[in-house]
This record gives structure tokens, sequence and C-alpha cells, in this order.
């Protein structure tokens, strides 16, 4: 009968009414950030997280009307903080992979990664693996730049993997490695620095389908939802396209 | 706790029943066996370059005059007193910041732009401190009738040293020195910091690769336990060798001829 159709759509509806607005009310949400992967996520000279990340986050709270508090967290304990409810999203440029999403789920992407070759500037260097050959390239370890870096051209070239990011900056200006693999977006923020002032990007950008997004528990669907809804809502009406803008000169969506 | 048993027995059953940590141990151990190799020659190399430069600093560092002592001195409290990863850190990435370092030639190109030599030079100067101070205590340590033995021979200073204090020294440093090797094994870990790929090196990129990182750190640590054996069992031979007067097995008391008991030998015999 159509009337307790309606009456059971209806008490559906109240009842994630209910269970919604509790939440919603509540709400503070908790996002943690890494605070280490300028411009993305850094800490500012008065001990604020700052950046990309951090800004697309406060333009999300503030379409989901939100209360959002923002901590810094360790890389290496990004994913257990998460799983351990001491926040309850990541937006720290994270890459969604298979094995991440086996423990967390990620929203839709908010920006996509690529990867691209640095070389000093002046220099013809070309890209491909003929050209490369001998040389010495460098990445950072554990990243998709260095897999990369290993696996499409480690045969031909000496590789060097890097603790860190800035020390394998370091080994390009002192003119160690003739050209570096990287992500390209915090390359662009050093090559506007004095050292990074001699070296550019070099031939093409490296698509390797790497989308990053905010991650959040696996059973969290409902917040997923909501960060979907928010990202969606900043990126027609230009929230998104401003913040890009005050980083980049190209887009990164 | 008795959480914590239960996932880590889980976790060994899965070792022990699936492929998968084999697989992976199968098609990295020719790279850790190559770091290995790497780990070996920092270890040996900068052992022995640490030795030959420890010899002049512990001479200079007991002289009387302070124009002599005060330098290997300084030496000594800068390289037992920063972290050894500061001094590779100053050594490899420090001295890259100077331009003209880079304008010298060979040796930026072969040795001071190369990880292996850079790590290889911050670990001599820092073992070599080391056991200079191994050194100057093992001199001072010399027993002194020995010294005066020499000199009531008409032995020339030289003579002395040659032939008399620093062989013996070396045999009282020998057992603090192999202990300064095995140190120096585990700092090695540190080059990995620098792109080399020695053990600890080929063990990070095989754990970036795998997210392995219990299995293949167990791994490493096998394997530094076995290169601390081998180098142990070294000293130890080295040691009965050299000092064989102190392993000689010794007589029991009542055997000995009377008139050579006394009560030291009878002490020492208990």
């Amino acid at each position: 009968m159509q009337w307790s159709k309606k009456l059971v759509s209806s008490a559906v509806l109240m009842a994630s009414a209910a269970m919604i607005a509790p939440a919603a009310m509540a709400d503070t949400i908790r996002i943690a950030t890494e605070g280490a992967y300028a411009p993305f996520n850094f800490i500012d000279s008065s001990g604020q997280p700052g950046g990309f990340d951090v800004e697309i986050a406060n333009a999300l709270c503030e379409k989901m009307e939100a209360n959002c508090e923002i901590v810094t967290q360790d890389w290496d304990g990004i994913i257990p903080g998460l799983r351990a409810r001491r926040y309850d999203a990541i937006i720290a440029s994270m890459s969604i992979t298979e094995e991440r999403e086996r423990v967390v789920a990620f929203t839709n992407p908010y920006y996509s990664n690529v990867l691209a070759f640095i070389g000093p500037k002046g220099s013809d260097m070309a890209t491909d693996a003929d050209s490369l050959a001998g040389k010495t390239l460098g990445a950072q370890r554990a990243t998709i730049a260095g897999q990369y870096l290993e696996d499409e051209l480690g045969s031909v070239v000496n590789v060097r993997l890097y603790d860190t990011q800035d020390n394998a900056y370091l080994d390009l200006a002192a003119g160690r490695l003739d050209g570096m693999v990287s992500d390209k977006f915090p390359a662009y923020d050093w090559l506007q620095t004095d050292a990074g002032g001699n070296f550019e990007f070099k031939g093409d950008d490296i698509d390797i389908d790497d989308k990053i997004a905010i991650a959040v528990r696996l059973n969290d669907t409902e917040l997923k939802e909501r960060f979907n809804a928010a990202l969606e809502a900043i990126v027609e009406d230009g929230t998104y396209a401003e913040i890009n803008a005050k980083y980049f000169p190209f887009s990164i969506y | 706790m008795s959480e914590l048993i239960i996932q880590f027995s889980q976790w060994l059953l899965t070792l022990t029943q699936g492929a998968e940590p084999w697989d992976s141990y199968a098609r990295y151990l020719p790279r850790l066996m190559d770091g290995v190799w790497v780990t070996l020659q920092l270890v040996i190399v900068s052992g022995i370059a640490g030795f030959i430069m420890a010899i002049p600093l512990a001479l200079m560092r007991i002289a009387k005059s302070p124009w002599l002592w005060v330098l290997p001195y300084c030496y000594i409290f800068f390289f037992r007193g920063t972290p050894l990863l500061v001094q590779i850190f100053l050594v490899y990435y420090g001295l890259s910041q100077f331009e003209s370092l880079r304008n010298l030639g060979w040796i930026w190109t072969d040795v001071l732009s190369q990880p292996y030599w850079c790590a290889i030079i911050a670990f001599s100067l820092n073992t070599s401190a080391y056991i200079a101070e191994l050194f100057r205590g093992a001199i001072q340590a010399v027993p002194k009738g020995e010294v005066e033995a020499a000199q009531s021979l008409g032995m020339s200073r030289r003579k002395q040293y040659q032939h008399i204090i620093l062989p013996r020294a070396f045999g009282i440093i020998l057992p603090a020195y192999g202990n300064e090797v095995i140190l120096m094994l585990k700092g090695s870990a540190l080059a990995s910091t620098i792109t080399l790929l020695d053990l600890m090196g080929a063990t990070r990129g095989a754990i970036a690769r795998t997210y392995m990182s219990l299995e293949f750190f167990l791994l490493a640590g096998a394997l530094y336990l076995m290169l601390t054996a081998i180098l142990i069992g070294f000293f130890r031979l080295l040691e009965n060798w050299y000092n064989a007067h102190q392993h000689a097995t010794r007589m029991p008391v009542n055997k000995l001829d009377a008139q050579l008991r006394d009560k030291h030998i009878e002490d020492n015999a208990r």
C-alpha cells in the first residue's frame, strides 16, 4: 500500500536524520596532517600548520559547517593514529595505494600527483633511458619517485636513494647528482628557492596515476560522503581554484 | 600483554606457514649479501686506516709539550664527543657546500663526491679518535719495569717505543680494540643515511618495496649478529696468538718447583 511505504521511508529518513544529527552537531572533526611536506603541509613560523592541504581542509570544513581541529602527526604513525581514533581524517597529501586501502577508506581525490625530472638549468638533458645511461640520479627512498627510478631506470643509471627529500636536493645542488626524479609539486616549491634556482624541470611529466585523497576510517562512510560532497562544492564554486592559484600557477586537480 | 603474545604467535605462524616472507627473503637476499660485503669493506678499511692514524695521535697526545698534545686532544675530544651521524653528515653534506672543493679534480670526482669514500673518511676519523685514546691509556699502562729494563739496555727512546712500548701497548689494547671494531660495525649502519647500500641500506630498500619491516629488520639483525660473531672469533684468535703469554696453560701449583712457589702464583691458581 502506498501510505505504508511512505511511512516506512519517512521513518527511515527520520531515523537516519536522528543518527546524523548528533554527529553533525557535536562535531569537531579532528584532522591530521604531517607538517613536513611543503608547500602542501608545513609548520609556519608561528608554529601553526599551514599549506595547501591545510587550506583545503579548512575550506572543506567551512562547506561542511563543521568545527575542525588540525593536528600534526609524523608520517610513520599517521595511519595508526587514525585507526586509534586520535583524529578522524588525514589530509596530508596521501596517495591512494592498494596497501593503504586495506586499512583506511579514501575520499575522491583532491589532486593528482605527477613525477618530474629535475636537472641543471641550461643543460639539454633528455629523459629517455638511452640518454640517461650512466648518469647518477637521485630520489627519496620509499617514495613513488624512488620506486619509479629503481624500476624504470635502475638498470641503466646509478640510483641514489635519500632518507629525506631535502638531502636529495642538497646533493643535487652539490653536483653529486646529474638529476633527480621527484614529486613535481613540492619540487616546484624548491625550484623557487635560492638553492633550487639553478635547476629546472626536464622532459615531460611522468604520469603515474597517483591520486591524492583524504583518508578516513574504513567504517566511517558518513564522514567520507560529507568530505566528497564538500570537495565537489569547493571545486564548483571556485574556492579550490583560488587556493590552487596561491601555490601553483598551473592546476593540480 | 596477552594480546601482544597472541599477535606475536600469530605472526610467527604466518612466518612458518605462509610463503610470502620467504619469497621476499629469497628475492632480496642477494642484495642484502651485497650489502654485507659493503659493510665489511667499510669496517675493515676504516678499521685499518683508523688504527694507523691512531698511533701518531696517541704519541702526540702523551707528549709533555702542550704544543704537541693540544691538537690531538681537541681532535679526540671532538670525535668522541659528537655523534657519528653528525660527523658523517659533516663530511658528506658539509664539505660539498664549499664550491672550491668541487674544482679539485679527482679529489672531488673520485673521493669526496662518492658516498663510499665519505663514509670511510668519517668512520676512520671517528674510530682513530677512540683507538688513540685506548693507545694512550695502554702506553701509560706498560709496566714501568719493562721500560726501565729497556732503558738499562741502553735502548734509544725510539727503539724503546718500537720494540717494547708499542708492541706491549698493542697487546694491552687488543681486547678493547676488538670491542671498538664491533662498535664500528654497528655504527656503519649509519652509512645508509648517505645513500650507501650497505647491509642497512639494502635492508631499508627491501622494506620500502615490501613493507615487511619486522621480517627484514630481523633478517638484518641476524646478519649483523653473524658478522659480529666472525669479528669476535677473529679477535679471540689474534689475542690468543699475540698475548700467548697470558693464555699459556697453567701448571698445577703442586707440580711446580718448590722454589718457584709463592703466594702470588698460588692466588692465581685458585
